[in-house]
């Protein structure tokens, strides 16, 4: 099946998300959509999963133009997509979830769960997927829900399969499996869009590559003519460079040490296992591992979010297992939330009220229980020329915001008081290159200046470009630890770590 | 190829003693089953005296049992016991395995202890209790039932006190001009109606779930309020409905025990289990009720998958307000033929509560419902019985069960993911 979409164009109110798209998608083909994170690739292809519909232009099929009034069109005629966001329901099992709106029925509209189980099973030998049909989805680590999506798709007989960021939650190990399925897809005659901001992966398994820069085509070529860097340009409009500069390693003494550290999670399983590690000043220490691993878990340990069940905190020479979060906050230990939406920021809050979240009460910030606006607002336009916030107006909602300078609001807040200790969790995650550049060096800047610093990625790329040690979870425990200043460091076996194979 | 390795050789280390907060339940339910036990020995097995006769027949039944006669202090002494026991055992190693089993098993004990104490000396008819637990469930599980229905598309429902009351204002109403038939099919047509409102407000109009209820709640109450103190004095006929009778079950009815509480009561009874059970069919052996259940876990996956999500939920929102409509009428064509301004005096809620208890479930929201109707004839029959607590602290009795079994003894309930929250498309 060939797709063709045609002047494409998808406006929310003021915004254009997508400006006069063009893109051939053909069959046995895998097409790589290459973008950075808000450049409006997912947008354009759940326009073409039916789920919006586009403001202008029109989608064909095999030369035939279509319409869809919602995403069932798209299914019927053929179109799949395994979302970013997993679109599946945890308490339901993989059967439940992969027939969940073309269910096989029998009398009294009886779900067949039995067919439903025995169409799993032939897909998952089709395409050497082994998912057991009867497991709560919830229960599977994401690689296996990742399957359980692709299998939906397929239980929909696609003929196009849309990819959004399918990497993004998969070890290094899991992609390689991963790129197998897309390939044997493929094989078989579908048409495959593969959609990343990661250039070596769309190098490696696109078949014809296509840029979206704001909305808009602004390349396309050919894998095998074009280098990382070739790529990085077209995507960011300007030539990238991919490292940080940093000052010779050269640690202080010993900042934060974290002894035996167990952490619970709300159900009493463990999510930080008995864990030993030590930050020393002067040292940027990375924590590598799949999501999911007791990173969040140790993070909120050591900003006193969580609950310690066992185990000591020493900072600074201190003790601060049972310190309140205000307290750790006052002795310098800075915190940049993995959710920024979230936990982060208050998004309906201005950017000035958002700054002094964590000082309000200081005396800089408040008379007795009366704030000193004034005092807030010059702080807030000050912090925000510093870090590189590009907004006209330190009054606009922090919700306004792009994401890049959502998370650089975040950082302005944490790092312009005085800090010994950052805690960065998935610093960079959705945010554009040029904000990825900017926090990067700004977080290199601290470590320079003696800060320790301690960061969790689930970005691979981002814990090699900037660590010192790296150190890899898996199941609440370090499991590697390795150099981060040894040139000869090992992708694979860090990769290989982090899917819990003991070095 | 598998996507997880096998667990990796890490030297497994001894396990440590952890304040897990399973364990700190456990030890909360421990102290909650001594202070029952200190309180049936100290109050209830002291005061004591002669035996307790519970009349499980009539005399004239077909089956008759004989009486159950309990000595009543002995039998509290040894229910106080049982109950340290139970406690005791909490605070050992592995007590915490059993909690939720121990609390229940120990609110039951105190719970007879209680009645024996009660009836020492006297006669009591248990039979007659549980009919009365069970009429008195009817319009809490019929609420819960349509609870269930909604929040399973994730739609909160506050509002069935609201569609309770205006089904029985209804069904008191158009029974009075056209019979019992009419006036109940015209109670369900108005709890489906406010059903279809609520559906309107939340879903296409966006506001708040509890707001829109609460809204609801208050105009029917108003109304009906209005009604019947200002026309229904001028025009009383429009007030007298007739009452659906009991219907014996040929065979089943004649059992001991049983045939009197299951099987020889009105339509209501039997309609509200056989609600329950179509109703679990529905949602867990159907391709709509998976549908459902994916909207109100997931509506954006369901979105995704072609599930029209609005649709969905206007659907199971107006069936639930039927199904409370029925409940509603309950109170007037089931009971007393009248309506009486507020006569459904917070059943919704309690009937909320029966869902919450009842894990979003209708089969556990039946059961919830048992328990408050329970409390609820309890309170009814022992004012007979001449305790010398206060008919007024009696009267509590329904909704403190409410509260201990909501607050305390639910522990995690997980109400469908997208409770609440309203699915905005674009």
């Amino acid at each position: 099946m060939d797709v063709e979409l045609r002047g494409i164009t998808k406006r929310f109110g003021p915004i254009t998300a997508n400006r006069n798209v063009n893109l051939t998608i053909r069959a046995g083909e895998v097409l790589g959509l290459l973008g950075e994170n808000g450049a409006g690739k997912s947008t354009l292809m759940t326009v073409l999963c039916g789920l919006y519909s586009p403001s202008e232009g029109e989608i064909l099929i095999d030369g035939k133009p279509v319409r869809f009034a919602g995403p069932g069109d798209a299914i019927a005629a053929g179109i799949g997509m395994v979302h970013q966001h997993f679109m599946l329901i945890p308490v339901f099992s993989v059967a439940e979830n992969v027939v969940l709106g073309v269910e096989p029925t029998g009398r009294l509209d009886r779900l067949d769960l039995v067919t439903a189980r025995a169409q799993v099973r032939s897909i998952n030998e089709t395409y050497g997927l082994e998912v057991d049909p009867d497991a709560l989805v919830g229960d599977l680590p994401v690689g296996l829900q990742q399957r359980v999506e692709i299998i939906k798709v397929l239980f929909r007989s696609a003929e196009l399969v849309i990819f959004d960021e399918p990497t993004a939650v998969l070890t290094p190990q899991e992609v390689e499996d991963f790129f197998k399925i897309v390939r044997s897809l493929r094989d078989d005659g579908k048409a495959i869009v593969f959609i990343t901001h990661k250039l070596n992966e769309i190098l490696e398994i696109a078949d014809r590559i296509s840029v979206l820069r704001a909305g808009e085509i602004v390349g396309e070529g050919d894998p095998k003519a074009l280098s990382e860097a070739d790529l990085a340009e077209m995507m960011v409009g300007r030539p990238v460079s991919f490292t940080v500069a940093k000052a010779p390693f050269a640690p202080g003494e010993v900042l934060l040490e974290v002894d035996d550290l167990t952490v619970l999670r709300d159900d009493d399983s463990l999510a930080v296992d008995r864990l030993d590690l030590q930050v020393h000043r002067g040292e940027i220490v990375g924590i590598a591992g799949v999501q999911g691993n007791g990173q969040t878990a140790l993070v909120e340990a050591l900003t006193g979010l969580a609950r310690i069940a066992g185990g000591t905190l020493r900072f600074a020479g201190g003790d601060i297992t049972r310190a309140s979060t205000r307290e750790r906050h006052r002795l310098g230990i800075a915190h940049i939330p993995e959710d920024r939406q979230r936990t982060g920021l208050i998004p309906a809050f201005t950017i000035a009220e958002n700054m002094v979240l964590d000082t309000y009460y200081d005396e800089r910030f408040s008379a007795g229980p009366v704030i000193r606006w004034d005092a807030v607002n010059r702080a807030a336009a000050r912090a925000s020329i510093d870090f590189d916030v590009r907004t006209d107006s330190v009054f606009n909602a922090v919700g306004t915001l792009s994401g890049g300078n959502q998370q650089k609001v975040i950082i302005a807040r944490e790092m312009s008081r005085d800090t010994q200790l950052l805690i960065a969790a998935q610093p960079t995650r959705g945010i554009d290159v040029g904000s990825i550049e900017y926090i990067h060096r700004r977080i290199a800047e601290a470590r320079d200046e003696g800060d320790g610093v301690l960061i969790v990625s689930s970005e691979l790329d981002e814990i090699l470009a900037l660590s010192d040690r790296i150190v890899v979870m898996f199941r609440g425990r370090i499991v590697a630890e390795f150099d981060g200043n040894d040139p000869g460091i090992s992708r694979k076996a860090i990769g290989l770590a982090m899917a819990g194979a003991t070095a | 190829m598998t996507a997880m390795p096998d667990t990796p050789d890490i030297p497994a280390r001894p396990a440590r003693k952890l304040d897990t907060a399973r364990q700190r339940q456990a030890r909360v339910a421990g102290w909650v089953l001594m202070g029952l036990a200190v309180l049936v020995a100290l109050v209830f097995a002291r005061d004591s005296a002669g035996m307790a006769v519970f009349r499980l027949s009539r005399p004239n039944d077909p089956l008759a049992l004989p009486d159950l006669v309990v000595a009543a202090a002995p039998y509290n002494y040894f229910a106080a016991a049982l109950l340290a026991f139970l406690g005791a055992r909490q605070f050992m190693r592995g007590g915490m395995r059993w909690t939720s089993l121990s609390l229940g098993l120990g609110l039951f004990i105190a719970v007879t202890a209680f009645l024996v104490w009660a009836t020492a000396g006297k006669a009591f008819s248990l039979t007659g209790m549980l009919q009365a637990t069970v009429v008195r469930a009817v319009p809490i599980a019929l609420g819960g039932l349509a609870g269930v229905l909604s929040e399973r598309v994730a739609v909160v429902n506050i509002a069935i006190e609201g569609m309770l009351l205006a089904g029985a204002f209804t069904g008191a109403l158009i029974g009075s001009l056209l019979g019992g038939w009419g006036g109940l099919a015209a109670a369900v047509a108005m709890g489906g109606v406010f059903g279809f409102i609520l559906a309107a407000l939340v879903v296409t109009y966006r506001v708040d779930q509890i707001i829109a209820g609460v809204v609801i709640n208050l105009f029917v109450l108003g109304v009906t309020s209005y009604v019947s103190s200002q026309v229904y004095q001028e025009y009383r006929f429009l007030n007298n409905a007739p009452v659906f009778a009991p219907v014996k079950i040929p065979l089943l009815g004649d059992l001991p025990v049983i045939g009197p509480v299951l099987f020889n009561q009105n339509l209501f009874v039997y309609g509200a289990m056989v609600m329950v059970a179509v109703a679990t069919y529905y949602l867990f052996h159907t391709r709509y009720g998976l549908r459902a259940r994916a909207v109100g876990e997931h509506p954006r996956a369901a979105d995704t998958l072609g599930i029209n999500v609005y649709r969905t939920r206007y659907i199971n929102v107006t069936i639930a307000g039927m199904v409370a409509g029925f409940g509603g009428a309950w109170f007037t064509l089931g009971s007393v033929g009248r309506f009486d301004e507020n006569m459904t005096g917070g059943r919704g809620y309690i009937g909320l509560a029966a869902m919450i208890f009842g894990r979003w479930h209708p089969v556990g929201a039946l059961a919830a419902a048992l328990v408050f109707g329970f409390a609820d004839s309890l309170q009814q029959k022992l004012a007979l019985l001449q305790t010398p607590i206060p008919s007024e602290f009696l009267a509590m009795a329904p909704y403190i069960a409410t509260i201990v079994l909501v607050a305390g003894l639910i522990g995690r309930a997980r109400p469908p993911a997208a409770d609440g929250q309203p699915y905005i498309k674009e």
